[in-house]
């Protein structure tokens, strides 16, 4: 997403997520949801990179992406 | 849980699932409420298409969050890979299952008057514990207490499994390779590719 630029946020690891919602209860902006029961997803738009969810996901299948710096655009 | 957050009626259920553990010990009958935190998650899954009870409803996974992280029980450490892989997971959902069925197996031999009932409760699927104390005669038929006897079993074994994943890794490790869970998220994945 363009928007992203050198902003931190979340990424969840869909492949090995259980969806079991740890991550949506503690996230302090709303910003994750687990549509349809099969994965958590971020709003990369709300999310500000807190890091609380990396923090609790009891798979550790999310990780803070970080901008990254003299680079234009955060995303790898 | 979030500090600014309301709480709503559902997140007491921790209180439910503590109490029914607590319950096996005094009547032994009261075990076949536990059938509850089966059929709800598989019918929320099989009707909604959705995890709401692992995501809201889910005693238990509130009281392992209450222990690893109010309590401050957990050492918060990261799950080794190799459980929340498939194969482990299903894996472990695969054998919960054969030893389910074998549970009911024995239930059914005590019903046809093939098998007696036995006042125990079966620990890891290994251990005898004597459990006579929490049986108090035939208000039911035998093959009622010995379902019973089996499922409060099951209950108990998978809480000490979650409590020692708990201390070990993260407060809701159990929800990594949690026969439900990993059954609900497949209804939900079928569902999603019927739709």
């Amino acid at each position: 997403m363009t928007l992203q630029k050198n902003k931190r946020y979340a990424v969840v690891d869909e492949t090995h997520c259980v969806a079991c919602g740890s991550c949506m209860k503690v996230c302090p902006k709303g910003a994750i949801t687990i549509p349809c029961g099969i994965t958590a997803e971020i709003d990369t738009l709300k999310c500000v990179g807190c890091g609380l969810c990396a923090k609790v996901c009891p798979a550790s299948v999310i990780h803070i992406e970080m901008p990254k710096r003299g680079e234009e655009n955060g995303n790898e | 849980m979030g500090m600014n957050k309301k709480k709503n009626w559902y997140d007491y259920l921790w209180l439910a699932s503590l109490l029914y553990l607590i319950l096996g010990f005094f009547n032994i009958l009261f075990a076949w409420l536990g059938l509850l935190c089966f059929l709800i998650p598989l019918g929320i899954s099989a009707v909604k298409g959705n995890k709401t009870y692992c995501n809201h409803y889910c005693g238990r996974g509130q009281l392992l969050d209450l222990l690893g992280n109010k309590l401050k029980l957990s050492r918060k450490k990261d799950i080794p890979a190799f459980i929340r892989s498939r194969g482990f997971r299903y894996g472990f959902l695969i054998f919960f299952l054969i030893m389910f069925g074998n549970m009911l197996f024995t239930t059914y031999l005590v019903f046809s008057e093939a098998g007696s009932l036995k006042q125990a409760v079966q620990l890891l699927w290994t251990f005898k514990l004597p459990w006579h104390f929490a049986y108090h005669g035939t208000i039911a038929a035998d093959w009622v207490a010995q379902f019973a006897f089996g499922f409060y079993s099951v209950m108990l074994t998978s809480t000490v499994l979650g409590i020692i994943t708990m201390v070990l890794y993260k407060p809701r490790s159990w929800c990594v390779y949690c026969p439900m869970g990993t059954m609900t998220q497949q209804i939900c994945k079928l569902k999603d590719k019927s739709s």
